[in-house]
């Protein structure tokens, strides 16, 4: 059923201590600090922000490669924090990830068959002839040819590998799959064959999507459901028709209007945020995003504003603009 | 006058696998103080045609031209020392990862000041006078401080906008920014991009934007160069790009993009740019056109007139269809 619930995260938190010498304390990066969202069989969530902004945390939580230091991740009824070793490996199979860089998720001394078949070979009980049909029936299935089964990653493009990169990650049947910026690395007319394809699978497969980007135009495409975040906390969320037509966050407003957009007959408003992200470690005080907001009032130093729901979407500001 | 003339220039490369064609025929004139945009997919030769330009091609590199001049001097034919004269004051270059450009052992006011001794010769004091300028012009906090700080202390977009400062450290009368932005987040993209037109407006200096980003050329450039496997396929004033493209792959590109599509379906192009061992015979982008004919396989297309953006096409688009096009393949 399209809609169902696959995936819920109840305030996820992952900090890391960062060791600053010999004679000072460590101290904690709030990688993420605090995120609430739901996965839907069908559908996809996109999160955007910029670099440090928690989203890679966000993935190496969904798919367990990590645990979070605090909060809940529930995959379908199973509490993963709390989860046995054996009930891990089982929910690991229904979670998979493919990586920004095409060049570098792929092992290059290893044949593309090989690569696809590792997880079944890890997996489950397959037998080798029943492994080697499967990689080939994926093969076909993202638009590669069977006789790229012998080959090894150098000889693809970076399309190509993008592909191969869906592929292995569809080999287990998985039912959420995240992509970290699957997109960014690759040309323009790549780009819009690799959105066609995980388009297609999703419907095929019913898949719900954590897609992270930091490309406005690409989520603006492909999204459901869109989670703006700043400094590992998230700012704004809503539908995808919400946010891109009435952006209430300062910093979602911003980094809208300063997407190039293809289109040189538009009136250009453009939204120049000062400075540059701050450091993660020392956040500043209350809102994080007050350093660079235009519309800050000295409430935004002093405390951090709640999620709260405005016009159809959450946001957490205290100046948010209404329409 | 133009201030840089360039006419069929060629650069080909000495491989292992015999000679290879990286920019083929490519003409550009730049007039001072003009924004203009060449636009690309990787290996289309974008980077290659600029470096070749400032000379800073490895010696596997064969580089032809009709013609190459920049302010009236011929840069065939001049001596190396003048030519180093040119280089890096009057036309700069600022390359796409800030972090790997610059030098992680020095200083960046160390770096500053390298070019300003080298070629104003000011001393000392005047450099460091000159570098502080240069740095708090591109809007970096704390100049005096940032002197001493070495490029591993400062992020990404600081580090660009010391290559910025580098780069205009001699004022020069052509800037060449090759992908400038790529390598950062948007809203330090928006603020550096915004630099640079300031800068330009400022100065009186004309822009090369190198990028593969559309959204980049509509919101900055004035005219366009397309370029497609190593060869231009069209030359046209931006707006008249986005409205009324000529080429066939110009058509395809704008239609692939995300935020012009109207289905959830994109229009792509299928297959990819040609290599070195399976360049087409007639026309390169024939293996990927959809209106292509035979005669696009074997014969190669020559450019079109400059009312139709001197596309490289048999059958110069005109407002979404082709023109001259074959009666029977139509039906």
């Amino acid at each position: 059923m399209s809609g169902e619930v696959v995936l819920q995260a109840v305030d996820l938190k992952r900090y890391y201590e960062v060791d600053r010498g010999t004679f000072k304390k460590p101290a904690t990066l709030k990688a993420l600090d605090g995120a609430s969202f739901t996965l839907k069989k069908g559908k996809t969530l996109a999160i955007v922000g910029e670099s440090g902004c928690g989203k890679s945390t966000m993935a190496r939580l969904v798919t367990m490669i990590e645990t979070p230091t605090s909060g809940q991740l529930i995959i379908g009824d199973e509490d993963v924090s709390h989860a046995s070793r054996s009930t891990r490996s089982r929910l690991h199979k229904k979670v998979q990830i493919v990586f920004q860089d095409p060049y570098g998720s792929l092992n290059p001394r290893q044949k593309i068959g090989h690569s696809l078949e590792e997880p079944l070979l890890v997996n489950t009980s397959m037998k080798k002839a029943e492994r080697r049909e499967a990689a080939l029936k994926m093969i076909r299935l993202v638009g590669l040819r069977p006789e790229h089964y012998d080959r090894y990653p150098h000889m693809f493009s970076g399309g190509q590998r993008q592909r191969i990169a869906v592929a292995r990650a569809l080999m287990l049947n998985p039912e959420i799959i995240v992509l970290d910026e699957p997109v960014s690395a690759l040309d323009v007319s790549i780009q819009a064959q690799i959105l066609n394809l995980i388009a297609d699978l999703q419907q095929r497969f019913d898949l719900a999507y954590m897609f992270i980007s930091h490309d406005l135009s690409v989520v603006k495409h492909i999204a459901d459901e869109v989670m703006v975040m700043y400094l590992g906390k998230p700012v704004e969320t809503g539908s995808r028709e919400n946010i891109f037509a009435r952006p209430h966050h300062p910093y979602t407003r911003a980094l809208l209007s300063a997407t190039p957009v293809a289109d040189p007959f538009r009136n250009k408003e453009r939204i120049v945020l000062r400075g540059e992200l701050p450091s993660p470690i020392a956040p500043p005080s209350g809102c994080t995003f007050h350093p660079r907001c235009p519309s800050m009032t000295e409430k935004c130093t002093q405390a951090s504003p709640e999620l709260r729901e405005i016009e159809g979407c959450m946001v957490a500001c205290y100046h948010p603009k209404t329409y | 006058m133009p201030l840089l003339e360039i006419e069929n220039l060629t650069v080909s490369f000495q491989t292992a696998g015999g000679q290879f064609t990286a920019v083929d025929s490519v003409s550009l004139h730049i007039k001072p103080g003009e924004i203009v945009s060449i636009v690309g997919e990787s290996g289309s030769g974008k980077s290659v045609a600029m470096l070749a330009l400032m000379g800073l091609l490895p010696w596997t590199a064969t580089v032809t031209a009709d013609k190459l001049s920049f302010n009236n001097q011929d840069l065939k034919t001049i001596a190396k020392p003048d030519l180093r004269k040119i280089i890096g004051s009057k036309m700069a270059m600022i390359f796409q990862e800030p972090m790997t450009s610059l030098n992680p052992c020095f200083t960046v006011g160390f770096q500053i000041m390298e070019s300003l001794k080298i070629h104003l010769g000011l001393n000392r004091a005047q450099r460091k006078k000159r570098a502080i300028e240069l740095l708090e012009l591109v809007g970096i906090p704390e100049p005096e401080k940032r002197l001493s700080a070495f490029p591993h202390q400062l992020s990404g977009g600081m580090n660009q906008r010391v290559m910025i400062a580098l780069a205009i450290s001699c004022n020069p009368q052509l800037l060449i920014a090759d992908e400038p932005t790529t390598a950062l987040d948007v809203t330090i993209q928006a603020q550096i991009l915004d630099l640079l037109l300031k800068l330009q407006k400022e100065k009186g200096m004309s822009l090369i934007l190198i990028t593969h980003d559309m959204g980049v050329v509509a919101e900055t450039a004035e005219r366009v160069a397309v370029q497609y496997a190593g060869q231009q396929v069209e030359k046209q004033k931006v707006k008249g790009l986005f409205s009324n493209p000529h080429h066939p792959y110009t058509q395809a590109l704008l239609n692939s993009l995300p935020e012009r599509s109207k289905s959830k379906i994109l229009p792509s192009i299928a297959g990819v740019v040609p290599g070195q061992f399976d360049k087409p015979k007639g026309c390169l982008f024939s293996p990927r056109c959809e209106y292509a004919t035979d005669k696009c396989r074997t014969v190669p297309p020559v450019p079109a007139g400059d009312e139709q953006g001197r596309a490289l096409c048999h059958y110069p688009i005109e407002n979404g269809k082709p023109t001259n096009y074959p009666e029977e393949v139509n039906s």
